[in-house]
This record gives C-alpha cells, structure tokens and sequence, in this order.
C-alpha cells in the first residue's frame, strides 16, 4: 500500500499484536466493517469484511501467503489486489494501510 | 508500476484465448519491455486450456486446474486484462479499438485472436433451453448443471470433440446418444476399419449410436425433448450438444475490411493485409488452411511474437499434425494420409481381433505419410517422427507395422532409453510447448519425485497427457524415480506427498510443529493452504497427545470459534446433552440465554439436542458462560470430532426393550467427548434392533440384543447413505466402551483428513478393522489405552474460561 497518496486521513485502530500471525481481527468503521490481516512476514492488509461471493466474513478465514479462506465457500481472495483466485471472480474493497511503530494505521478519512 | 516510458508501443490483443496469451508470453520472454499490453476477452475468465474442458466435463480435473495464466501474471507482468468485455469493432483509420463496455483503446500494433465458433446448422429447436455447444466454460458448466437433474443427452457429432462430450456425460452418469452425419466416427482422423472399432468399443461403454443420421429438428417446446432425424428416426433427450465443427470467428476482421476467407487471411508473417494488425490461432487461414489443433498455434505464436519483437525473418510453417482422442482407456492415434491416394501408395495393416488392435501405415516413394492406430499407441510419436523427417523406410518396411521395437535392430526399446537419447531440446508435450531440457531442470531443481510435480511446474503432460509416458521416463532417468507406480494423490497443491506418507514422516521423524513439517517434507508454499493447514494440525495433535500446541489459525473458523458459522455471518450455538437426556435446569438455562441475548431461533437438532441459531460473534463468549454456569459444556456440532451419541430410551421405559441403551449412550458419551478426529464422528445406541437411534447409520453404531450388545462401524447417513459393517458382538457395557475407544482410535490414527469412517472402513476393508480390534486382543487394549491417553488433554471444555482467546471475538473500534 505504500505510495497511496494519503494525507492527513490516517486513523489509528491497533497494535500490531492485536492481529495474530496468519489471522485477523475486525475494525468497525463508519464504512462498515474491515478486516485486517497479519501474514506470517508481519504484512498487515486491510479489506472490507465481506467476501465479493454471498458477503462471508472474510476476517473469519484461513490466512495462507498473501490469502484469505473465506469460511463459507471456500473462495480465496488475494488480500494485495482484493481479487478472487481463479475461476471465481470478484473483488473486495481495499483501505490503504500503515505500519508506524507497531501501530496499524487506515486510511479511513482519505 | 509509475515508471512506464513513453516510448512503449501499444499492443493490443482481442481475445484473451490460447493463441493470444500463448503469443503475449513469447513475447514477454523475448522483449518484456517494448509494449504496454492490453488484453480484451469476451469470456470472463483469466486465460485458460480449453483443451482440458474434455476432461473437466469427465470429472477427472477441476476448472482450476485449467488457468493457464493466473490474474496474478497479469498483474505481474504489467498487461490490463479486460475480461468480460468483448471488443465490437476496430477502427483502423484512427488505430482505436471499442469494446461492449464503451471503452475505446488505441493500439500501435493489433493482435487478433478471437479463436472460433461452434459451428451451428440453422435447425428448428436450436435455442430451446437444454441445447448448447461445446466451447467453453460456460458450456461445461451448462452441460455438467443439465447431467445432475436431468437423464438423456444428445451429442450431435461423431468427431474429436463430440466423442470427447459423449464421454464426460456418460461419465456424469447420463444415458448418451450420438447423432452422426457419416458412416463411421471421426472420418477425417480414423480410416473405416479404426472408426468401426471405436464405435464397437464406446458403444460397450454404454454410448448410443444413430450413424448416417441427418439431425432435422430439435424437438420441444418449453426444453428440448430430442432430436428427429431425416430418415424419422427420433431420439429422445433434456440435453442436446452440438458439436459438429467449428468455423474460424472472422467478425470483427470482416467489418473493419481485412482480406477474410474461411479465415482472416494471413502471410507468412502472420500479418493480416494491414500490416499493424496481426492474427493467429484458429480465426486465420494461412496458404488456404484453417486450424482446430494446439501444435501449429504455439508455432504461430512463436512466430508472430518474433515479428512483434522486431526479428523480420521469423516465417511460420505448418507443422505436420497428429491427433489423439481423449477418452480415457480408449487409444487412437492418426497423423497424415488415411488411406492410398492412389496407385503408387501402399497400405501396410495389422489388426489383431482379440486384443483390439488396429494400425494401418501408408506408404508413398518408400517413405511413411500416413498412420492410424487403435487400441495401442504407443508407437505413434515414432510413426510420426519416421513421417516428419521423410525417412526412407525400405530398410525397416518388413517389420515397421510391428512399431519401434520390431523396427530397431536392438529388439526392445524402453522409453527411458529412448527419452535418453533425446536432445534438451526436443519437444515433450506438445501441447504446452515444453523440452526436455526445461522438464529435467525442474526435476533436479526443484527435486519433484511425481507426475503431478512436474506437472504443477512445468506444465508438461497437464494437458492432452500423451506425453505422460516420455515424462515418465524423463522421472525415471533423472530423479531415479518409478513414476509408473504412480504415487499416492498429493495431499494437496502445496505438496506432491500423499496423506499416509505425511503422517509417517511426523511419527517416524518426530516432527512436532506445522512449520517443522513444511520444511522437512519440501512443501511448495511457506505456510500451506487451507486445506492442508488443518490436516496437518490434527495429525501433528494425534501424533503428540499433551505435547503438540494446537495452532488456532489452522483451524476452520467453526473450530476456532467453538460454534457454527450461518450463512449471514452469526453464529449457531449446541451445547452437549449427553445422550440426548436433558432436564428442566437445563432447559430453564437455554430458555434464559435465548431470551437475554436475543437469539432469534430455536431448534431441535437432528442429533438430539438444542441449536440456538443466529448468535453474535460478540456475544459468544457470554452465551457459553451462562450455558456453563448451568452445567453445560460445548456439543462440537461444529467439529471434526465426536459430534453426538444418539440414544433410545431403552429398556428403562420401553417394552422391547433388552439393555439400557440410555445409560449406555451416556458413558459412551462421557468416554469420547472432546476427541478430534479426521471427520465428524457420530455414535448411537438402540436398545433392541427396531434401531429408534438408527445405530446402523453412524460411525460406531451399538444395537442391544438379549444376550449383549452389537457393534457396528462405518455407517454414514449424509451424502452418500451407508449402512454400518457389523464388527462383532459383546456381552458387557465395558466391552462397549473398549471396543469403541480402540475403532475410534485406529480411525484417528490411520485414516486421512476429511475422510470419514464409511469411506475409511470401505478402503481398508472391514476384515482389516476386525482383525486389529476384535480379533487382536492386545492390540485393541493398546489402542484403546492411547484413546484415553490423548482424552486427558482433549476434554477440556473449549467454553469455560480460558478455553479460548477472548479478544478474538472482538470488535475493534478506531482511536479518535
Ligand atoms: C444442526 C443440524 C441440522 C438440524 O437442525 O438438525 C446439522 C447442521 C449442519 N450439518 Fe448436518 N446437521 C445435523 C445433523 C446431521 C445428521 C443427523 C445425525 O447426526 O444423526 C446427519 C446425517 C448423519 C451423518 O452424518 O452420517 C448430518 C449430515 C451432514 C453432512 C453429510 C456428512 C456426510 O458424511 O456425508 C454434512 C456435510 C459435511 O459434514 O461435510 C453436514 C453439515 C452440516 C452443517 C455443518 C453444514 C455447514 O457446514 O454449515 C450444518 C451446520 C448448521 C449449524 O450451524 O448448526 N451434515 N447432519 C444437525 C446437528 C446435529 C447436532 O446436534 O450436532
Ligand atoms: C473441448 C475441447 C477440446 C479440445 N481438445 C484439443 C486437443 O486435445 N488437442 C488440440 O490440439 N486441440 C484441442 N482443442 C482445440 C484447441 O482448444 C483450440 O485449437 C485452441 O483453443 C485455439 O486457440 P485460439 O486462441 O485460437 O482460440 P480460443 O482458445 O478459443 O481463444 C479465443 C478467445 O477469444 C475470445 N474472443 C472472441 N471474440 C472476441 C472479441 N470480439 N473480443 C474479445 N475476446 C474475444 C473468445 O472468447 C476466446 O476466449 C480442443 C477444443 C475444445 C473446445
Ligand atoms: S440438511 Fe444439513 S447441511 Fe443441508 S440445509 Fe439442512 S442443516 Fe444445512
Ligand atoms: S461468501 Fe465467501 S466464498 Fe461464498
């Protein structure tokens, strides 16, 4: 996510520890709710909670590489580009997201 | 990404097919940077091998197994894919595309490679529901919808691609007819005597035939209801394909005035008239031939990625061409002539009745030009090298209709040996354009061991799978490996070992962590997937009772949360009621936690127990700790492991009844409950073989008798209903209780993940499961000992306090 042009919208909304390693925890935003994910390389991304398929919870699933299981289908969702690994087809919304001394940081006023 | 020169010229490629990705990748791995790409396919997938629908269609690969290209290598390599958007015209005064969506690209150079049309015969009925063709994805997903609620399915076309539909339907489980304009099948490939042979061989298999049938009318008003032929014939049907050809998809090249034939035409070069526009794959005509093979497109590709990259002397050639049909267990071969053209040809034939087997080889000027095979192949890439290379063959003519072995003067040719003597660069798989060099190099590199390794890496052998013999033998010579003892199935993508080899090397090398096993067994992604991450962390908890540290992110969600997962993201909460008794604290206990926290449904399960349905991740933690309060602990309706024990009531109440099957149930209950498993395991307990538990559809299923008790395994009443195999009989509770902990136990230790105890107990044999239960004292006790090892560290409540992570059903909220 680095070079997203972002100023000033940056909100603070957790401690790297909150995440688990290959896991994921829940933010409520005033957009909805957004998933944000750890990677086994500490890479944090952050997608709406809401799979492009029937709308599973994504933060629910199976984290793997730069992925995400949904828990109710199956689809894996490329947590980079938002995009639903072949065949299937979607893509979830991204929020550009910080690392800044082990805080999590989202561009939610951008 | 913000570094793109201005210099880059614009390709743009129309249609996201084989011959166009194939040519985008030649000529990224000769000039990646000159042009920035945009690719437009009307289809609204990534680039995929239309080849391997034929096999998808018979249930033998999935369709992911087919992309070719991921969206990832799009992305990668900097090319704007547009899928689902079909361009409608070009104009080639101002150098612009336009698509469906609007979208107007402009292009310096032009690549068309819309590929072609099912060709389709204006007969009446022709756009019933029901009717379709057989090109792509959607095709497929249509013909394998119609397979699994309707019965009857028509293919018109007794060619490559009909046969191959026949096939996947009949495979589906259809009753499959074939509607044939000729005589014999597949007559452009197979001379009479072959194509009679493979009518005589599918026909066996339960295929229908109407040959010499002219289709007149497609019948039906609602969907098609069959098919009527010229003659009368009528042929009833709820599915009809047709696949009678293909014809090259010039519509675009037409409307913006390129020279078009049957083809849009094409020169040497593979430029259309205009000399910015290029064509390939099987929407050209090139010297007055179109094309409906993989082999002269790949060539095409190569060349035409050579004149995109600016090498003005790359001139395509038609390579000489064979075919194969994929039908699994049925082997034909052709390349060439069929048959003598004249007098100065010569056919030699061979046919041996009783093996089914069938060649015939012709002959011009000494020098092989044509071959059919049928029922052995395997010397048909010889056949054809003898024919590409215009070898004269007078030398071998006695004894080459007897193939390789009987031609060289060796005797026996084994395919290492031949694949030895191959150069690096000599093509393996045609289809997808890999040498051996490229096919040994990922061998030793990579240290793969299996068909599937190769495959997975280098594509070789993962298309038609002609070639699997020479990858084969390229395994055998390089790694040393026997791959014709194919190895067990990988457990899954990130890893070409099998389940049973894993869960030794855990035991055997003492491998005690996720990672640890990755590493050690070479898995191909660092932290696996979603279907091996929770294989591997119940084998690992079954292999290290007490030590192993569970890892919650290999879990499935159902298991990490302790309850199950509905379709609107809540949740559905079953506390255990052992054996299916409960009482009015309990009950008063339920009532107050529906009411407190607002679940909106209440039911009673199919296991006897209590669901309270549409319960907020939030609220989980609260909801179990009232449900504890009162003495409840967690059903595990949500996991792989020991779900329910059904009960009867039993001779305590009823008057049939023998034993008292309720107390039973409840110990069995008390016994197992906690226990993780490969599957969900499910018992039950009647008390007299009226079966009110229904025992004999469980996993371990008790059914008292007067004199003790009947123990049977294996049933399953889900997917597919199976009845239970009796194990044996016994006489005490106790017994109950030992028999059951050891069958539980030798399950968890042997079977595979995800597969339960009916297709575990069918594998293995039910004698084998006697023998190490029932007849194997010492052994059952040992296993069941291990049982109630591993149960002192698994009956802990996952809802009592610090069973679980209390932060992971939080919320977060932003800092203001
Ligand atoms: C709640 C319940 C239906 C009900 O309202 O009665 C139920 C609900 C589900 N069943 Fe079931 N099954 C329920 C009893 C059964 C039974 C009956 C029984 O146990 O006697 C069967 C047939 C017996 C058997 O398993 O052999 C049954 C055979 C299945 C199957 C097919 C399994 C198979 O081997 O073919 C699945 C699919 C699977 O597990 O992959 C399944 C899967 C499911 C899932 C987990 C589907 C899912 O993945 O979301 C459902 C979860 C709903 C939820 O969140 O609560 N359920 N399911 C029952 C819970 C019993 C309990 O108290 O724990
Ligand atoms: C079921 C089946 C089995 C086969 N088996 C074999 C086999 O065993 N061996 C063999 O050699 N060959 C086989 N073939 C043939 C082989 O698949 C084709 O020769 C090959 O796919 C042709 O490549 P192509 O790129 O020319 O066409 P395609 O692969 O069809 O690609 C053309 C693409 O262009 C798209 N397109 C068309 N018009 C537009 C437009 N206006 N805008 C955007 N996109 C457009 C189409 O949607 C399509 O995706 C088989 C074909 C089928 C259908
Ligand atoms: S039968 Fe089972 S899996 Fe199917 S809908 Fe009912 S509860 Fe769900
Ligand atoms: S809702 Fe995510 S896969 Fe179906």
């Amino acid at each position: 996510m680095d070079g997203s042009i972002v100023t000033g919208g940056w909100v603070d909304v957790a401690r790297l520890e909150d995440i688990p390693r290959l896991g994921s925890r829940v933010v409520a935003t005033a957009k909805g709710a957004v998933a944000l994910f750890r990677t086994a390389d500490d890479s944090v991304f952050a997608v709406d909670d809401h799979c492009p398929h029937k709308g599973g919870p994504l933060s629910q699933g199976i984290v793997h590489g730069q992925a995400v299981t949904c828990p109710l289908h199956n689809w894996v969702i490329d947590l980079a580009s938002g995009e639903a690994q072949a065949p299937d087809v979607g893509c979830v919304k991204r929020t550009p997201v910080k690392l800044e001394q082990g805080r999590v940081l989202l561009a939610l006023r951008a | 990404m913000n570094m793109i020169s201005p210099q880059r010229l614009r390709l743009v490629v129309v249609g996201n097919g084989m011959a166009g990705m194939r040519t985008v990748a030649e000529l990224l791995a000769r000039t990646p940077q000159r042009y920035e790409i945009t690719v437009f396919g009307a289809e609204p997938h990534p680039n995929y091998d239309r080849i391997a629908l034929s096999s998808v269609l018979a249930g033998e690969k999935t369709l992911d197994e087919t992309v070719i290209n991921s969206r990832e290598w799009y992305a990668e390599n900097g090319i704007k894919l547009l899928a689902g958007d079909a361009v409608v015209s070009i104009d080639r005064g101002n150098r612009t595309v336009t698509a469906a969506s609007g979208l107007v690209v402009p292009y310096d150079r032009l690549l068309l490679a819309t590929g072609s049309k099912p060709l389709v015969p204006p007969l009446p009925g022709l756009t019933l529901p029901g009717v379709c063709t057989f090109r792509d994805i959607a095709d497929v997903e249509q013909m394998i919808a119609a397979s699994e609620t309707h019965k009857r399915a028509v293919v018109i076309g007794g060619g490559l691609l009909g046969l191959e539909a026949a096939w996947g339907l009949k495979r589906r489980g259809m009753s499959v007819a074939v509607v044939h304009l000729m005589p014999t099948l597949m007559e452009r490939q197979l001379d009479v005597a072959a194509g009679t042979l493979l009518q005589r061989d599918l026909d066996a298999r339960g295929i229908a035939f109407f040959t010499n049938g002219q289709t007149e009318q497609i019948t039906g008003t609602e969907r098609a209801t069959g098919v009527k032929l010229a003659d009368g014939r009528e042929v009833p049907a709820d599915l009809v394909v047709v696949a009678i050809g293909i014809r090259p998809n010039v519509d675009l090249a037409k409307a913006c005035g390129l020279e078009v034939n049957r083809g849009v035409v094409v020169g040497d070069d593979l430029a259309t008239a205009d000399p910015d526009i290029y064509a390939v794959g099987e929407c050209i005509e090139h010297r007055g031939q179109v094309f409906g093979l993989v082999l002269p497109i790949w060539e095409q590709a190569k060349v035409c990625a050579a004149r995109l990259a600016g090498d003005e002397d790359a001139t395509y050639v038609t390579p000489a061409l064979s075919t194969k049909l994929k039908i699994t267990g049925i082997d034909v071969f052709s390349a060439g002539a069929l048959a003598a053209a004249g007098e100065e040809d010569e056919e030699l034939i061979y046919q041996d009745k009783r093996r089914g087997t069938y060649r015939k080889l012709v002959l011009r000027d000494n020098r092989l030009v044509g071959a059919v095979l049928y029922g052995e192949v395997k010397d048909g890439p010889w056949y054809f090298d003898q024919m590409r290379e215009g070898a004269d063959v007078s030398a071998i003519r006695d004894r080459m209709i007897l193939g390789e072995a009987a031609a060289s003067l060796s005797g026996s040719v084994d395919p290492s040996a031949k694949v030895a003597a191959l150069a690096d660069s000599a093509e393996i798989c045609g289809c997808n354009g890999v040498c051996k060099g490229t096919i040994t190099k990922a061998i030793t590199e990579l240290k793969l061991t299996t068909l599937d390794g190769v495959r997975a890496h280098t594509k070789a052998s993962a298309s038609c799978g002609s070639c699997t013999p020479l990858v084969e033998g390229l395994l055998a010579l390089t790694a040393g490996v026997d791959a014709k003892a194919r190895g067990p199935k990988p457990m899954c993508k990130c890893t070409t070992h099998g389940h049973d080899h894993v869960r030794a090397e855990i035991v055997g090398q003492g491998l005690k962590t996720i990672p640890e096993v990755m590493n050690r067994l070479g898995w191909m992604r660092p932290d696996g997937c979603h279907s091996c991450r929770p294989a591997l962390n119940f084998y690992l908890l079954c292999a290290w009772p007490g030590e192993y540290v569970d890892d919650q992110q290999s879990r499935f969600v159902n298991e990490r949360m302790h309850a199950n997962i509905q379709k609107d993201g809540t949740y559905s909460v079953i506390p255990r009621m052992w054996g299916g008794q409960t009482n009015p604290k309990e009950l008063r206990a339920i009532a107050d936690v529906a009411d407190k926290f607002g679940i909106p449904e209440m039911k009673v399960t199919g296991g006897q127990r209590i669901d309270l349905l549409g319960v907020k991740r939030e609220d989980l933690p609260a909801v179990w700790a009232d449900l504890n309060a009162a003495g409840m602990v967690s059903g595990h309706a949500y996991g792989k492991a020991l779900r329910t024990v059904k009960t009867c009531v039993g001779s305590t109440w009823c008057r049939f009844g023998t034993q008292d099957s309720t107390s039973m149930g409840v110990a069995l209950e008390k016994m197992t409950w906690g226990s993780w498993h490969p599957h969900k395991v499910k018992l039950a307990v009647s008390g007299c073989p009226r079966n009110c538990a229904e025992a004999t559809i469980k996993d371990f299923g008790v059914v008292a008798v007067d004199s003790g008790w009947e123990l049977s395994v294996g049933g399953n009443g889900g997917i597919h209903l199976r009845g239970t195999d009796l194990l044996c009989k016994v006489s005490t509770p106790e017994e109950v209780l030992e028999y059951c902990g050891a069958f539980l136990q030798l399950y968890r230790e042997e079977a595979h993940y995800l597969e339960r105890t009916a297709p575990w107990v069918e594998r293995r044999g039910i004698a084998y499961v006697q023998e190490r239960v029932v007849a194997d004292a010492e052994n059952r006790r040992a296993l069941h000992q291990r049982f109630l090892y591993a149960q002192q560290f698994a009956q802990l409540d996952p809802w009592a306090e610090g069973g679980h992570e209390a932060n992971a059903f939080k919320t977060l909220v932003p800092a203001e």
